[in-house]
């Protein structure tokens, strides 16, 4: 160029050799698209990374000279299984391509992936401080596990080593529990939102009273379903009890801060989700017994005071009421005999025995047998010595009362006669 | 709809050590005594119902043709 020639003043543009901007634009676009694989793979860090509305996602990647500017559409980083943030190391592949309306050109990302395991970690490291921020791990927010599950329900592979193991624990603590298993992917693309969905069947079914979501042992990248935010977010929101059972002791994911409870292994899911029957049964058997030993004591001591008594009150009214025990007596040993096993056999057998006592006992048994019982102002007069000549006795019959006159004071002592 | 739910087997089994707990402790008549003890056998009876049950159940959670879940027989095979 001629530094020396004066600046024009104006120019009309003439022909091919003037080019309008789109023109120009356009034979950039075609000689830059043209000049590179219809697929590059780019490695950078991201910068300026906005996502709005869930919707698309415009970042840049940096290296120290240079920018990149990067768009990744929806429905395509859906697929995403982390969540991209600047700072990141990522490597991006895509197609690059002009963007004329900015006169830019920019890399029409397909595919984004974490550079190394050091920056998957570091996206675990972000997303775990996000949801904890957001107080999804909060020990107030964590459900209490039922203590007698009738209906456990699993979020596994069915082929997997996890169910077989939850079906072998169950089995053996607690035979006769209702398993209810909703197959799902563990691992790979697609297994996070799986997982998720799984969990809130469970929800909307209302078809278990605590859920065991997990899977066997794997590398990083087998167990990544269960760091990812949809499942996590899942299993925090869950309105059953969850337990985490993911790989094993040393594994920790995200899903395992999120759940109810965390178990080291698919086996001690289990083992904590339900009691030993055998146990609970013992304790039953404990506490019947010590009902009917409390029982049975009750009635000694009733007994006992049944004998204390029975020489002293007046007839009116005790040969009643004793007959109302007896049959109270009566009933509640055929009810007691409806009950299962030796302890209440053995309960009916102490009642028997009481009711018997009582029956033998009852004064109005004995004026029945054809006896009379001689009393004076409602106390019994058992000697010949408290009756004095001239008196009036009262003769008590079975079946009604006669007033009767002492004649003689010297009658004979019968019972030494014979 | 029943007036009172039917009880949990948790709350059967709480409910049974209140009953030995008052038994142990002296009931003030007999009909109360009979009537604790009464409840009793019938609560321990619903507890071996549970206690009971041998078999496991495997079942599985679904959408059928129109999308609704269900809970259904678990195919080992399918």
């Amino acid at each position: 160029m001629n530094e020396d020639r004066e600046l024009p003043l104006f120019e009309i543009p003439r022909g091919a050799e003037v080019y309008t901007v789109s023109e120009l634009t356009e034979e950039v676009r075609a000689t830059l698209e043209g000049a590179f694989d219809a697929e590059l793979a780019v490695r950078g860090e991201i910068s300026n990374f906005k996502h709005h509305a869930a919707r698309h996602m415009y970042f840049s990647l940096k290296d120290e000279a240079a920018v990149l500017r990067c768009v990744f559409f929806h429905p395509a980083n859906a697929r995403l299984r982390f969540a991209p943030a600047d700072g990141l190391e990522v490597v991006a592949r895509g197609r690059l391509g002009v963007y004329p309306p900015q006169g830019s050109y920019q890399l029409y990302v397909s595919s984004l992936a974490l550079r190394g395991e050091g920056e998957l970690m570091a996206a675990l490291e972000r997303l775990k401080k996000k949801l904890a921020a957001e107080g999804l791990f909060d020990d107030e927010r964590k459900r209490p596990l039922p203590r007698f599950p009738r209906r456990m329900g699993v979020v596994t592979s069915p082929s997997g080593a996890a169910f077989r193991d939850i079906r072998n624990v169950l089995a053996r603590r607690w035979p006769g529990i209702t398993i209810i298993l909703r197959p799902a992917q563990v691992q790979g693309e697609g297994a996070a939102g799986d997982v998720a969905r799984a969990i809130a069947d469970f929800d909307e079914a209302g078809a278990a009273d605590v859920l065991i979501v997990g899977r066997g042992g794997g590398s990083l990248e087998d167990l990544w379903a269960f760091n990812e935010e949809v499942a996590v977010r899942a299993i925090a929101a869950s309105r059953t009890p969850t337990i985490s059972a993911v790989g094993h002791e040393v594994d920790w994911t995200l899903a395992d801060f999120a759940a109810d409870v965390r178990a080291p292994t698919p086996s001690a899911a289990a083992e904590l989700a339900v009691p030993v029957k055998e146990d609970v049964r013992a304790d039953v058997a404990q506490m019947r017994r010590g009902a009917v030993a409390a029982a049975a004591e009750y009635i000694a001591g009733a007994r006992e005071g049944v004998t204390a008594a029975r020489g002293s009150y007046g007839f009116r009214v005790v040969p009643r009421r004793v007959d109302e025990r007896r049959q109270h007596v009566d009933e509640t040993a055929a009810r007691a005999s409806r009950g299962v096993g030796h302890a209440l056999v053995a309960f009916r057998g102490r009642y028997a025995e009481a009711a018997g006592a009582f029956r033998a006992l009852s004064p109005a048994a004995t004026l029945a047998r054809g006896y009379n019982v001689a009393s004076r102002d409602g106390r019994t007069v058992k000697r010949a010595a408290q009756a004095g000549a001239g008196e009036r006795l009262t003769l008590n019959f079975a079946d009604g009362r006669r007033a009767v006159d002492v004649i003689d004071g010297e009658a004979e002592d019968i019972a030494q006669k014979s | 709809m029943p007036k009172k739910a039917k009880a949990t087997f948790e709350e059967d089994l709480a409910r049974l050590a209140e009953i030995v707990a008052a038994l142990e402790e002296g009931p003030e008549t007999l009909d109360e005594m009979l009537a604790l003890y009464e409840e009793g056998v019938a609560i321990t009876k619903r507890l071996q119902e549970v206690l009971n049950e041998a078999e496991t159940k495997i079942k599985k959670l679904s959408r059928d043709v129109n999308g609704e879940l269900e809970v259904e027989d678990y195919d080992e095979a399918g």
